[in-house]
């Protein structure tokens, strides 16, 4: 109980964190007249990291990933990342997509060393570092393969491998495995966990499953529904090192995953 | 072995076995290139048995047609004739593609273009072009301007209107991507928007294309008699039925693989993820 009430404790996030790599202040953002999907939100996303923005349907939760993309300008507030004022895409962050953002046009090859192509990489350099986060996402020999010929899982792993190859610091996840099938997320899950730990990046994840977040996350962010507000930060401190599988016995991922339902279950009911 | 089987089997009057069967049926099923040539077959028969029956004294058989067609071809009555319908043709489908594709994605990007251009166009696509031809004859004479006009009157529209179209519908998600990987503008239409609009863009120039051939053969028809258009009136003025008939069929014959040709390239150079698939 001690430890639960520790896990679900609101923290207030702090200004100026020193590890912060991203900086979010007084974000607001309003569709139109009167949608209004987020509003002031201040939240530090600490560096190496993975932090999770868990909430319902229509919290905001992609909006407020867009505004750090750089692909959604906000209605009020400023972002920073590594210092530098956000006003639109930059180097030091690639975006994952839900729908996978692939092009059907191209094979598994040029896909992945796309934003590579589009920043003037020669061919023969960015082939040869798409082959590198093409064997670390484990689809070697698909290279010459088109996205229809692939399932779901391996079209979000070309995705992540397009935004490991650019060499961004920070990595944002627009819900990557909700176009996915179970079986294959788990998969993913796992090899994501395997990922982190040779690439030191930060990560931003989107996600509506409280378990996948509990599951991945360093830091879980969770938002109220619209307007979307900061409700709680949970940090559910599990150890990842050992067999992936062991971290959903783990009673701390039991118990944050309860605290969680317990602190979103208000805003379904 | 397999072979001295089945004739064993059907010595001793056995069926030969059902799986033998459907493989070979099965191959022959999976060859498209076999049944379109069935199909050009059966046609031809069809033509020929009407012609024989006769449908008309003014119906010529298939095999009549074609030999009237191989000696137009020797003759050099033929080339002559395509050689100048083919200048307003090549020129106005070159012209209509690269200004009506040009101005649809025009149109697709920039607002102000839209509002201009686009109702022009709608008007035109459901006007009957062919009441404008007498009037493009009024202004531009008989010559290569006006016959390349009829040809673009007629394929413009639907280019420019797809082009549109496709441009309108590109996949924002994708546009989003190329953005984020700071993709600029000049590279978002580049890599982004021209290969994921190209089929509907490939099927506005399909449809503009055979509107082309239309063009031409109207102009020729109704402005001044040269090329295939004279080619046909001439013959049948002087009840050369076979003649005329060759001379149609090589018009059609002409668009169709000029389509097809086009699909190709589409394929070939657009989308080859598509090749597999269509076939």
């Amino acid at each position: 109980m001690m430890m639960n009430m520790a896990a679900a404790r609101p923290l207030t996030p702090q200004p100026t964190a020193p590890d912060a790599i991203v900086e979010i202040r007084g974000i607001s953002k309003t569709y139109g007249a009167d949608v209004e999907a987020l509003r002031n939100i201040d939240l530090d996303l600490p560096r190496g990291k993975l932090t999770s923005l868990l909430g319902p349907s229509g919290c905001g939760k992609t909006t407020l990933l867009k505004i750090v993309a750089g692909l959604i300008p906000p209605s009020a507030g400023t972002v920073r990342v590594a210092g530098k004022l956000v006003e639109g895409p930059g180097p030091e962050r690639a975006f994952v997509f839900q729908d996978f953002a692939l092009m059907p046009w191209a094979t598994v090859l040029r896909n992945v060393g796309f934003g590579l192509e589009l920043r003037g990489v020669g061919r023969t350099e960015r082939e040869a570092t798409a082959h590198r986060y093409i064997a670390e996402v484990g689809l070697v020999g698909f290279e010459q393969k088109y996205p229809h010929e692939l399932s779901g899982g391996m079209r979000q792993r070309v995705g992540l491998a397009r935004a490991l190859s650019v060499d961004a610091e920070v990595l944002l996840l627009d819900e990557p495995f909700s176009a996915v099938d179970e079986q294959n997320r788990r998969k993913f899950q796992e090899d994501l966990i395997r990922l982190r730990t040779t690439q030191n990046k930060t990560f931003i994840f989107v996600t509506h499953s409280i378990e996948e977040a509990v599951y991945l996350s360093d830091r879980i962010v969770l938002l109220s529904p619209r307007p979307g507000r900061i409700s709680g930060i949970v940090e559910p401190n599990i150890d990842r090192s050992g067999n992936p599988d062991d971290i959903r016995r783990d009673q701390r991922y039991l118990d944050a995953v309860e605290e969680i339902w317990q602190g979103l279950r208000k805003y379904v009911e | 072995m397999a072979n001295e089987v089945g004739t064993e089997r059907e010595a001793f009057g056995l069926a030969p076995t059902a799986t033998g069967q459907r493989t070979v049926a099965a191959r022959f099923v999976d060859r498209p290139v076999v049944w379109r040539l069935l199909s050009i077959i059966l046609f031809a028969l069809i033509w020929e048995i009407a012609g024989r029956v006769p449908v008309s004294f003014a119906f010529p058989t298939f095999s009549a047609t074609a030999v009237a067609f191989a000696e137009m071809m020797v003759s050099g009555e033929l080339p002559k004739a395509y050689l100048s319908t083919l200048q307003p043709l090549i020129l106005g489908i070159v012209l209509s593609t690269v200004l009506g594709v040009g101005l649809g994605i025009l149109c697709g990007l920039w607002r102000p273009g839209e509002f201009m251009a686009i109702p022009i166009f709608i008007v035109l696509q459901a006007a009957p072009v062919a009441a404008f031809i007498p009037l493009v004859t009024f202004v531009y004479g008989i010559g290569i301007a006006a016959k390349t006009l009829a040809v673009m009157l007629l394929a413009l529209p639907v280019i420019v209107l797809n082009s549109y179209k496709a441009v309108r519908n590109v996949n924002a998600s994708l546009l989003d991507m190329c953005r984020s990987f700071l993709g600029s503008q000049r590279q978002a239409i580049m890599k982004i928007m021209l290969p994921d609009a190209s089929p509907v863009i490939f099927a506005g120039l399909r449809l503009g294309v055979a509107a082309g051939f239309v063009g031409v053969v109207l102009a020729e028809l109704l402005i001044t008699p040269t090329g295939i258009g004279d080619l046909i009136t001439f013959h049948r003025s002087r009840a050369d039925y076979a003649e005329m008939y060759a001379t149609i069929a090589s018009i059609i014959a002409l668009s169709t693989v000029t389509l097809i040709a086009l699909q190709w390239a589409e394929l070939r150079f657009l989308r080859p993820e598509k090749r597999s698939a269509a076939r």
